[in-house]
């Protein structure tokens, strides 16, 4: 970034008047970029909220799918099931995630750092149809599609995402609060358990919350372990459950509009749900920075 | 040490992601051989299986995102960082964020009913009229899918992630050199053509191909909107597939040779996506403020 020479001559040519014209331009232009960026927000949710609204009632969110897909009925089960899923991935993937985190800030030297970090990135951009092809190869060929295979394959998605989080959060830890710790005494793991995971802890939170967000709307993942389910209620992990992304997936390819206003329902309870997270979270994020002194 | 094994098991699972991968098509490898990435037919009924079409696919989707989100992203990116009262900047920021946390599952639900029908009717025809003379805008789709409503859609999914990007970037070009610039005469725009663009030339490069990682592995909402065909077409309105949507949608009900060229596409999607995240990674990391930190 010093080696920043100006690539174009910044002497004046042409008039003044010319040169104005053209930086007007170019900040309309940028202004109406990030216009049609929030446009494009607007009428997304918008479209989703007005389709979804003849959906929407109470038995919607309490009552099981109609067999044989007939109108009526609700999302309820798909509510679980998307409840189960993304609460085993979240289970799965915060410790490791946490842990990581703890390494890569607190311990690893940086030469080693450096590759795991890079591979946590790499692992991050993958395409998700990937992860969900892998877990099918390890947990789903020779056994059936399940919540648990659902929920491993979303964990991988989740795995990047919250140990970046808490590796964010952990840089904040002022070192005046490590190395006081450390004088007293105080072995480095102690140190980690006792005083620097309670301080980050409502960092690495909201990071979690933003992975659930991101998770609960992940389809890719779920199509090869989890999407040939019954759609009634049920609780047993070791079978496929029906789950809200899948849902709307299947419904938004069949022809039937009653099918259809069900995906919109559903997709409305879902958006609600993951910017309702995700905004939230990110409000909690600012703060707790700010207090750790950013 | 509880937590290196954490953070040294996300480098194995990288490399067992992409050992099981490409293990699963192996079958499939073994039989057709590189050969299969040239071959431009894809055939079940006559056993011929071959990646080009999607191959195909995914490039002009990609393209066709790139093409429009690169320049949209780089205006909103400059007008937050430059141009926007500081009072909306953290508004109009945080909602581009929100436009990167839609789940792709819903985008599509949108895509396929709102934004497909809406381009079938008005901009396609009024694209072909107009400009039919160039091939690549053909004769409208009659619903709205296709690889023009797949590309439109991956647009909105790319803009979020290039922007901020972008946005980190340039608040890292120093102000001693915008003021410098501006010292001398030069209008805002000629300050940022001359010497916020330069500086984070790379910065970019690297953002637009991790945008490109996200349209390229892109499966749910492209399998929504992109319509489902084989064909090589120069016809951007036409219906087409892309690697990771083909096999999203063809995968169940495919008979196991099928399956498993599937999962050659699959390995082949693998590919293309580590060595796009592994060189956007490795030019981002010049610019990475975390790993100034370790």
């Amino acid at each position: 970034m010093a080696a920043a020479t100006p690539q174009v001559s910044l002497r004046a040519t042409g008039s003044l008047r010319r040169r104005r014209i053209v930086n007007k331009i170019m900040e309309g232009v940028g202004t109406a970029a990030a216009l049609l960026a929030v446009a494009v927000l607007v009428v997304v949710t918008v479209s989703v909220a007005v389709r979804a609204a003849p959906a929407l009632s109470w038995d919607f969110l309490t009552q099981p799918p109609n067999l044989f897909g007939g109108p009526g009925g609700g999302i309820s089960s798909a509510i679980i099931g998307s409840a189960l899923i993304v609460g085993m991935a979240t289970a799965l993937a915060l410790p490791v995630g946490v842990l990581i985190a703890i390494y890569l800030t607190e311990f690893a030297p940086r030469a080693v750092a450096a590759p795991i970090q890079l591979a946590l990135d790499v692992l991050n951009g993958l395409p998700t149809i990937v992860v969900g092809i892998f877990v099918y190869g390890i947990l789903v060929i020779g056994h059936l599609q399940s919540a648990y295979a659902g929920a491993v394959a979303l964990s991988i998605v989740m795995l990047p995402l919250v140990s970046r989080a808490a590796q964010e959060t952990l840089l904040l830890v002022p070192s005046a609060l490590r190395e006081a710790s450390l004088a007293l005494g105080v072995s480095r793991w102690r140190t980690v358990v006792g005083v620097i995971l309670p301080t980050t802890f409502g960092g690495i939170m909201t990071g979690a919350v933003l992975a659930v967000a991101r998770a609960a709307g992940e389809t890719a993942p779920l199509l090869f372990t989890c999407s040939i389910f019954s759609p009634d209620v049920s609780t047993d992990v070791t079978k496929a459950l029906p789950n809200i992304p899948v849902l709307i997936f299947t419904y938004s390819e069949q022809p039937d509009p009653a099918l259809h206003e069900q995906a919109w329902g559903a997709a409305l309870v879902l958006m609600v749900f993951v910017l309702v997270a995700s905004l939230g979270a990110k409000a909690l994020l600012a703060r707790s920075r700010r207090k750790l002194g950013r | 040490m509880i937590t290196a094994v954490a953070a040294f098991g996300s480098v194995f699972l990288l490399g067992w992601i992409v050992w099981k991968v490409i293990n699963l098509a192996w079958p499939a490898i073994d039989k057709y051989g590189l050969a299969f990435i040239t071959e431009d037919t894809w055939d079940p009924v006559k056993r011929t299986f071959g990646a080009l079409p999607f191959i195909y696919g995914t490039a002009v989707s990609s393209l066709i995102a790139l093409v429009i989100a690169t320049p949209l992203a780089i205006g909103i990116a400059l007008w937050l960082t430059e141009l926007a009262p500081r009072g909306v900047r953290g508004i109009v920021g945080s909602l581009v964020e929100v436009l990167a946390a839609i789940p792709s599952v819903v985008l599509g639900l949108w895509g396929i009913l709102v934004l497909g029908p809406f381009l079938a009717q008005h901009l396609e025809p009024w694209l072909h009229e107009h400009l039919g003379f160039i091939p690549i805008f053909g004769p409208p789709s009659p619903t709205g899918t296709g690889l023009f409503t797949a590309g439109l859609i991956l647009t909105i999914m790319v803009v979020p992630i290039v922007a901020s990007i972008c946005r980190e970037l340039f608040l890292q070009v120093p102000n001693e050199l915008e003021e410098g610039a501006l010292a001398l005469g030069s209008t805002r725009w000629e300050m940022v053509r001359g010497v916020i663009l330069p500086a984070t030339r790379t910065g970019i490069a690297a953002a637009i191909i991790l945008g490109l990682g996200r349209a390229l592995g892109e499966a749910i909402a492209v399998t929504q909107v992109i319509g489902g065909g084989t064909q090589i077409s120069s016809n951007i309105f036409g219906p087409s597939d892309t690697l990771a949507s083909k096999i999203a949608a063809s995968y169940q009900g495919a008979d196991p040779i099928e399956q498993s060229s599937l999962l050659y596409l699959a390995a082949i999607l693998l590919v293309i996506g580590l060595i796009a995240n592994f060189g956007a990674q490795i030019i981002v990391r010049r610019f990475d403020p975390l790993r100034d930190a370790h």
